[in-house]
């Protein structure tokens, strides 16, 4: 069991929990997860992602559905029974232990030798980079170089699954990068499936294969990053993922790919209704990110006034009041001399392509 | 270091508002102290001839070796029976809900809440020979004769083992608490079990609590004058009892001080062994 290293799937079949007072922490929730896969589980503190983490670690019983690992269904086995591997947000060394000692704990758990474990230890230092700091205590390390240590104590134990909880945020922002390049080189070199659990999106889109969003204990999404950020399936995915302008309007005519929408700021545009078919004369919010705007010189598109405008280096973000007295952000790319817009200009403004307009159904 | 001057400014702050008790325990501890030791180099009783004799009869008399070493014993005893029984206790506390932590110190704290006295006469109700132990196991039919519970070694150690218990838990519970939970979930998730999980993290970390609950019950047990003496009766003779016959009853203050010399010295040698032991294990002041 301890011998297989990467490469094990990793399912959650139906999983709901209800903490003891009856409220639901997770409901219904369904992963396939391929073999050497890295997933991010993204969403907001209290959407049920540390609690899914701790039921896949097995901490938690589920009230319902099973956890599959490889072939093998786990539910019955306690945490040091599944193989999984976890890096703790505050990383959880033990203090009154070495390093190498740390690395080295769950092969003693293992009944390994100790000259065996040593070597072994030594080898996975070497691999996070930290060679020499074998018999110092984990209180002498940085934070970043703890993590390292965390990760290579989960290493150790040749795990199935690799989990990290919040495992960058308490690192600060250049550190933050090179332990991101650092895990991700990791998990390519074990090929082991890694589980993220993080808040932070750019995190999750930059690491992961696959980004499972949650909210409220349900899954939003679960599809590449480029899925999540592009073709949102529902309005708290477009919202909670990237920055993005929600307009208000109501269904002038709708198929299943296109939908003609007549915005309260005043314009028909054409959006992609993003969560299934929209019914004609019913009221919608559709998104466009602002990098998804563009200022027309016709008579095309909505009006809006310019308030103010913040060059951000390589953008220049633009915030527009339209008519109807709602605000959007339209960022522009730098290329060449971007017309400076004065504060109060009247401008008009449309999205780039009718598919990069996301229509959702409005919740009332 | 290099802020000395600034700390040094800190400590006379410090020293000013330490002031009254410093002077407090000036008056009423160090100077009758020192009278202690000045009264117990002296070879006779009306404190005329100076010398060692007081120390060197009780350091050749084998019944006051006895009576410190039977003394010295004690207070393991008790300290044993509180680790073994307190630290459960401690663990349970910081595992459970709240409403049962509330429950849980409320118990500890009991003992504390009632007077010594009152917690000793409770003991001998219950250990007696027509005590609620012997009664229930006569009826029972399990012994045909009583037990001898009251004034033997065994029942002095359980009455002293309740009485000083707040002292081992409370301390123990404060030392698990500092502890962080991860730590037993990563313990357990590298596949180390519970009791791997207890003596390699759970054991070494909370060692400060250890031996601080084990100097404040070895210090209490041995020095506890009333259950000693009403548990033990008159067959058991424990130091407290012996220095206080001395006083007291012989009026014999110069050997009466050298017993409290000797038993002081005695009981700062255990302490500086257990706080020893503390230093030596890493997890000293970890965490």
């Amino acid at each position: 069991m301890a011998e297989t290293q990467g490469g094990r799937s990793l399912v959650v079949d139906a999983v709901t929990h209800r903490y003891p007072s009856g409220a639901l922490a997770v409901e219904n929730i369904n992963l396939d997860i391929k073999g050497g896969e890295i997933i991010a589980l993204l969403g907001p503190s209290g959407c049920g992602k540390t609690t899914l983490l701790r039921i896949i670690a097995g901490f938690i019983a589920q009230t319902q559905g099973r956890i599959i690992i490889g072939d093998d269904i786990v539910d019955a086995l306690p945490p040091n029974k599944r193989a999984v591997g976890i890096v703790f947000q505050n990383y959880a060394l033990f203090p009154h232990l070495s390093i190498s000692e740390n690395v080295a704990y769950g092969l003693a758990a293992r009944g390994i030798d100790k000259a065996a474990r040593q070597r072994e230890a030594q080898r996975l230092l070497e691999l996070v980079q930290l060679p020499t700091m074998a018999e110092r205590l984990p209180r002498q390390l940085s934070g970043g170089q703890q993590q390292r240590v965390a990760l290579a104590r989960a290493l150790a134990i040749k795990p199935s699954i690799l989990l990290l909880d919040e495992p960058f945020a308490a690192l600060d922002k250049n550190l933050r990068l090179d332990m991101q390049i650092e895990v991700k080189r990791l998990q390519r070199v074990s090929g082991i499936t890694t589980l993220i659990v993080t808040h932070d999106q750019e995190e999750a889109l930059s690491m992961a294969d696959r980004v499972a969003v949650l909210s409220h204990g349900k899954l939003e999404q679960f599809g590449s990053p480029s899925d999540v950020y592009d073709r949102p399936q529902t309005l708290f995915v477009n919202t909670f993922v990237g920055s993005t302008n929600r307009m208000s309007g109501v269904v002038v005519s709708a198929d299943r790919t296109a939908a003609k929408v007549r915005l309260d700021a005043g314009a028909e545009i054409i959006a992609r209704p993003a969560g299934g078919t929209l019914s004609e004369g019913g009221r919608v919010t559709v998104c466009i990110r602002p990098e998804h705007l563009q200022f027309v010189g016709d008579e095309t598109g909505f009006a809006g006034v310019v308030g103010m405008s913040l060059p951000l280096g390589a953008t220049v973000v633009h915030e527009v009041t339209t008519a109807d007295g709602s605000g959007v952000k339209v960022s522009q790319a730098r290329i060449g001399e971007t017309r400076a817009l004065e504060n109060g200009a009247a401008v008009r403004l449309a999205p780039l392509a009718p598919s990069l307009a996301n229509a959702f159904p409005a919740t009332l | 270091m290099g802020a000395a001057p600034a700390s040094r400014d800190v400590t006379s702050y410090g020293m000013g508002l330490a002031a009254p008790l410093a002077l407090f325990f000036l008056l009423f501890f160090v100077a009758p102290l020192l009278q202690l030791l000045w009264l117990s180099l002296h070879n006779d009783t009306a404190g005329l001839h100076w010398g060692l004799g007081q120390y060197l009869h009780f350091l050749t008399d084998p019944f006051s070796l006895g009576v410190l070493g039977s003394t010295l014993l004690l207070g393991a005893e008790v300290t044993a029976v509180c680790l073994v029984l307190g630290f459960p206790i401690a663990w349970l506390y910081q595992r459970v809900g709240p409403k049962l932590q509330t429950i849980i110190i409320l118990i500890v704290l009991l003992p504390l809440l009632t007077s010594v006295v009152v917690r000793t006469f409770a003991w001998i109700v219950i250990l007696g020979r027509q005590g609620i132990i012997n009664a229930t196991l006569q009826s029972l039919g399990i012994i045909d004769t009583p037990l001898k519970l009251l004034y033997t070694q065994f029942g002095v150690v359980i009455a002293l083992a309740q009485v000083q218990m707040p002292l081992m838990t409370l301390p123990l519970i404060t030392a698990l608490g500092r502890i962080d939970p991860n730590l037993d979930d990563a313990s357990c998730s590298l596949g180390a079990g519970s009791w791997r999980t207890f003596f390699r993290i759970v054991l070494p970390l909370s060692l400060p609590g250890v031996i601080a609950g084990c100097t404040l019950t070895y210090a209490a047990a041995i020095t506890a004058f009333i259950t000693q003496s009403l548990i033990g009766g008159g067959q058991m003779l424990f130091m407290p009892m012996y220095l206080y016959q001395q006083a007291s009853t012989l009026q014999n203050w110069p050997f009466a001080s050298a017993i409290s010399i000797i038993f002081l010295l005695a009981v700062l040698a255990v302490v500086s062994v257990f706080t020893t032991l503390g230093r030596m294990s890493r997890g000293y002041g970890g965490a």
